[in-house]
This record gives C-alpha cells, structure tokens and sequence, in this order.
C-alpha cells in the first residue's frame, strides 16, 4: 500500500479494499517506527485522524466520496489545523494550538482527506536543511547523515520514506522544490495567488505559495484540484477558473518546446547532478520535445533580491509575536519593553533573528529606496526575463538544485553558502511563476531532481510534463534502501 | 555599507529582540556576510524601471464595511500567555 499512487488508493477505498481508518492506521504505524529516526513529523494525534478516518468510512459508505475522500494526508506545520498543534517550527508557537483552519486545511477536510499529522520544518520556514527547526532536525532517508532539504523538510523526508501518502508543503524560495530534489519525489509550486495563504503563516508574503508534495506528477494534479483556487480571506488570491489538473497529463509531448536557460548550467553546478539533467534532457528528447537556448541574464540576481525582500517582509510579519496575544512569552521581566525583548530573543533561533534584523535595516530610515525599492525594480527585470523566455519556448528545464544532499552540519555555520542551496529556484517565486521538480537520477546513491518551470497558470502542461517522463522512467518510483 | 557592533544593538532593539555582546559580535560577522551579498544589487541601473510587488496585474480588492466574523474571543484568548476577565494583561505602561 505504502508505494500505491493516491489515485490507486483512492481506487482501493472505493472497492472496500482497505477503509480509510485501515489505511491511516498503516501509515501510523510507520510514523511510530521511523519517525523517532527521522523526525519527519512534529505533531501525530492518531485520535484526531482516526475520528476523520471513520468519517470519510461513512462518507465512502454512502456513495459519496470524491478523489481523495479517505486518503491520509501530511501537513506541513505552517498550516493551522483546529485543534491541532501548528508551530511553524518555533519555540514561539510551541504550545499554539490553532483556532482555526487554513484555507488548504480547509479544501482537504471538504474533499474527504485524512490528516495525518503535522510536519517538522525551518523554523518559520527560513531554511535550506530542516536544522533550524526548534524540534530538531530531520533525516533525509536516503542517507540519514544528511539533510532532506527545507524549509519543507518533515514532508519531503515523510513522502520519500512512505510515511505518508503525500504531503503539503509552502515554497518561498524553493522550499518545495529543494526538499524535493534532495528527497527524490515531485513536488509542485504553483503559480502565486492561485492557493490561498488564509491560516498559512507567513513568512514573505508576496512570495510564499503553497504546493503539493507527491511520489509522483498525477498525484501532485489530483492535489492542485483541492488546493487550488480563490479565497476572498487572502487579499492576493487570484479569481483564476477552477480546472482540472488532471485532464492533461497524457497529452504527448510532440512539438513541447523547452528553453534551457545558460545560466542555470553555469559555473556553480555539480558535474554529476549536470549528467543527470542532460540524460532526463536526452529522455525527453526521445518523447518529442524540441529544445531552445535560452538566456535569463538577471538571473544571479536572484538571490541578493531575495535576501533583501523575503527578510524585509518577515521582519515585519514576525512582529506579531509579542508574547502579549498568543506565543511565547518571558517568564521575568521590568517592564513592557523589556517583556518584548526577552519574549522574542528567546521565542526565535538564530536564523530566524538573523532575517528579522536585516530586514529591520534595510527597512530602517533612509534605506528604504537603496534596498527595497532597489530590488523591488530588480525584481521587475527578473520578472521580464522570465517574459522574454516564454516567448521562445513553452516550459524552461534545468537543475532544481546545484548539487544533491549535504550533510547534517556542513553548511549550518555559513549562512551564505546555504542561500546557494535555491541558486535556481528563487527567481520563479520572485516572478510568481510555477516551478516544479521531478526525480531524474541518482548521483553516488543520492536523487537528483529536474526543475520544470512554466508559465503563468501553466501547471496542467508542467504536469503533463512530469507525468510523461514518469511514464518512461522510473526514478519517482525508487525507495531508499533500509525502509521497508 | 560596513556595519559595526553599536549598528548591529541598533537594529535589534528596532526589532525588539534582546542581544547581548557576545551574540552581537556574532550577529555582525553573518550580518556583514549577507550584507556584501546584497551589495551586488547596486550595479544594476534600475533607473525608470516601476517596482514589482505582485506578479499579476491586480489592484487590492475591496468589499462593503459590514461585520463578517462573529465574537471568538474566548477561544482566540485560549493561546494567550496572560488574560483576566476577557482581556490581555501586560506590564503596567501608565504609572
């Protein structure tokens, strides 16, 4: 059941195969065993996801269930889930318990889907390698002296070690993507504003966008059909038509034209994670597509825009933990001011501290227009080259990630070396556009993942992109040896 | 701009977060690092060029001043370190 795509258990459920509670109860089991390894999940209730087990039972019982009903699901802990625990990762929200649902929580309990728990991550989801974590870091299950990535770390080791189904994730920078690459499974972000950050709690606002986690690209389809869609409670959300993810995915791909940017094989990428991108190329060849040089030359750019902006608008979300209306708070203080201080010098790590005061200053008077504004316009041109290119082709391939899975340690002490980590991804979300990354090989025992970005609303034909090369190959169906 | 161990409390305190010296000397050397990364910034001529905030062409939606959420006080208070008849306590801020 554990390697079963969500559409074959969907498939399973609907011919009384297996119930839903089974079907949890299975995955719980796994949570019980491997997570104290790999501590892919913070908070597990199986209560709470059995009760919804047995609802989705009684829904299937009485004829109607949709795709996902009684499917078991991981969230991400960015998401509030009532009643649930959702920490975002802090010692700030240690003890939160959510009041209410998040627009995705939201989606997923409509259409049937089980909770299955809520997964480790970055802490506030600034972070490339899960360590920032306050609940510790995780493994990645390929090789356990390694990183799974972040900031959707828990997620991405949960699905590569079958401890869920699928999984939620959120990508401000590549934190969908990355995890992904180095976990060796398909994950999706989706065009900015097309699913709702209402109860997601934010980090940069004008870039964080939520996305599916999946084995595979018809999974992570039968997933957009619940997330997608428009919010009033989320003043971005975009009134885009609802439709079905899943109704392209065996187009063939005959005459897909595909741009390869140069600067994405650029100095900076690993010899072997480049053969394993040209031999996922020389494949798709082989299925019809037809390749374009490309060029985005704002491209290295993208990282020191992102720095300015992403901390710039986390300075200012974090300043909702006061320890005045939830969070926590010092246990000794003077004064109202000294509460403050106390509060968020223990309430945050270091990494989070870190952006927060470098956003404080380029926020801070007379800066304003030499960093933000200044990269605010950069980001333009990063946007318009991204224009530029699709004008000459129909999707953009190359590496999600520069190399594959470092390990646990070795890059936690430069920050700068581990913003390199989203060299490639960063610019979509700073463009808003769709970026995806699918499983295409292995390098000394370690996935490497192929970076699919579209255009605007153009993830059905991303998908069909996915979904044909998985049909060809088979490294989205690959297991790390040594989990059953 | 090379920041110093008097700039890095500055900013901190703007932030609101406490930091003592040992966490400061700290702080600037990630700080300066991040910083000289952003530099590059500064040899792109973006003169004329409209800053970006939102991929899509749209305008911030509005709609018609009327209550929509009902009272969930007591549950939002719940999550709260410290209330007492329905509201948040803090230090005293009024002598």
């Amino acid at each position: 059941m554990i390697n079963h795509s969500l559409k074959e258990l969907s498939q399973m459920l609907a011919k009384k195969e297996v119930s839903s509670v089974e079907m949890a109860q299975t995955f719980l089991e796994r949570i019980q065993k491997y997570n104290p390894q790999i501590n892919a999940y913070i908070t597990v209730d199986a209560d709470k996801t059995l009760t919804q087990a047995r609802a989705a039972d009684a829904v299937i019982a009485a004829g109607n269930a949709s795709a996902l009903t009684g499917v078991p699901i991981a969230q991400k802990d960015i998401f509030c889930a009532s009643g649930w625990k959702t920490t975002c990762g802090s010692k700030m929200l240690e003890n939160f318990i959510a009041p209410y649902d998040a627009h995705v929580i939201a989606q997923f309990d409509a259409a049937g889907a089980v909770n299955l728990g809520k997964t480790n991550m970055d802490e506030f989801a600034m972070g490339s390698s899960n360590e920032t974590s306050y609940f510790g870091g995780v493994k990645n299950p390929w090789d356990l002296e390694r990183v799974p990535g972040g900031s959707s770390g828990g997620s991405a080791a949960a699905v590569a070690a079958r401890l869920c189904p699928a999984a939620t994730g959120t990508d401000t920078g590549g934190s969908i993507r990355q995890p992904a690459s180095l976990c060796g499974f398909t994950g999706l972000k989706p065009t900015y504003g097309l699913v709702s950050r209402y109860g997601m709690i934010a980090f940069a606002s004008s870039l964080d966008q939520a996305g599916p986690m999946a084995k595979s690209a018809e999974d992570c389809a039968m997933m957009m059909n619940v997330m997608a869609g428009f919010d009033e409670r989320d003043s971005t959300s975009l009134n885009h038509p609802k439709q079905d993810y899943t109704s392209e995915l065996n187009k063939p791909l005959a005459g897909l034209k595909v741009g390869l940017p140069k600067e994405y094989f650029a100095e900076g990428l690993d010899a072997d994670v480049a053969k394993v991108v040209d031999a996922a190329i020389a494949e798709y060849k082989k299925l019809g597509a037809e390749f374009v040089d490309i060029s985005l030359p704002n491209a290295s750019l993208s990282i020191p825009v992102y720095y300015v902006l992403a901390p710039a608008e986390a300075s200012s979300n974090l300043s909702r933990y006061d320890g005045v209306r939830y969070g926590h708070r010092t246990a000794e203080y003077d004064d109202l001011m000294d509460m403050y201080m106390k509060t968020r010098a223990e309430g945050f790590g270091a990494e989070v501290k870190r952006r927060i005061l470098i956003g404080t200053y380029v926020l801070s008077a007379g800066y304003y227009d030499a960093y933000y504004l200044k990269a605010q316009q950069i980001r333009h041109l990063i946007a318009d080259d991204f224009k530029a290119a699709f004008k000459q082709c129909d999707i953009i391939m190359g590496p999600t990630v520069p190399s594959t899975a470092f390990k646990t340690g070795e890059k936690s002490g430069n920050p700068v070396e581990m913003y390199l980590q989203d060299i490639y991804t960063i610019a979509t979300n700073l463009a808003g556009l769709p970026g995806m990354s699918i499983p295409a090989g292995f390098s000394h025992g370690l996935p490497v993942g192929l970076q699919i970005i579209g255009n605007y609303f153009d993830e059905a034909r991303m998908l069909n992109v996915g979904h044909a090369y998985q049909q060809a190959t088979d490294w989205h169906t690959q297991m790390p040896e040594g989990i059953e | 701009m090379a920041l110093n161990i008097p700039d890095i409390k500055r900013i901190a305190h703007l932030a609101r977060i406490e930091i003592d010296d040992a966490e400061a000397a700290q702080t600037l050397d990630k700080l300066s690092g991040i910083l000289s990364l952003i530099e590059e910034m500064q040899a792109v001529d973006t003169a004329g060029i409209t800053p970006m905030s939102h991929s899509q062409d749209v305008v911030q939606r509005l709609r018609d001043d009327v209550v929509t959420k009902d009272n969930q006080r007591d549950v939002f208070q719940q999550n709260a370190p410290a209330v007492d008849s329905g509201l948040y306590l803090v230090p005293k801020v009024i002598e």
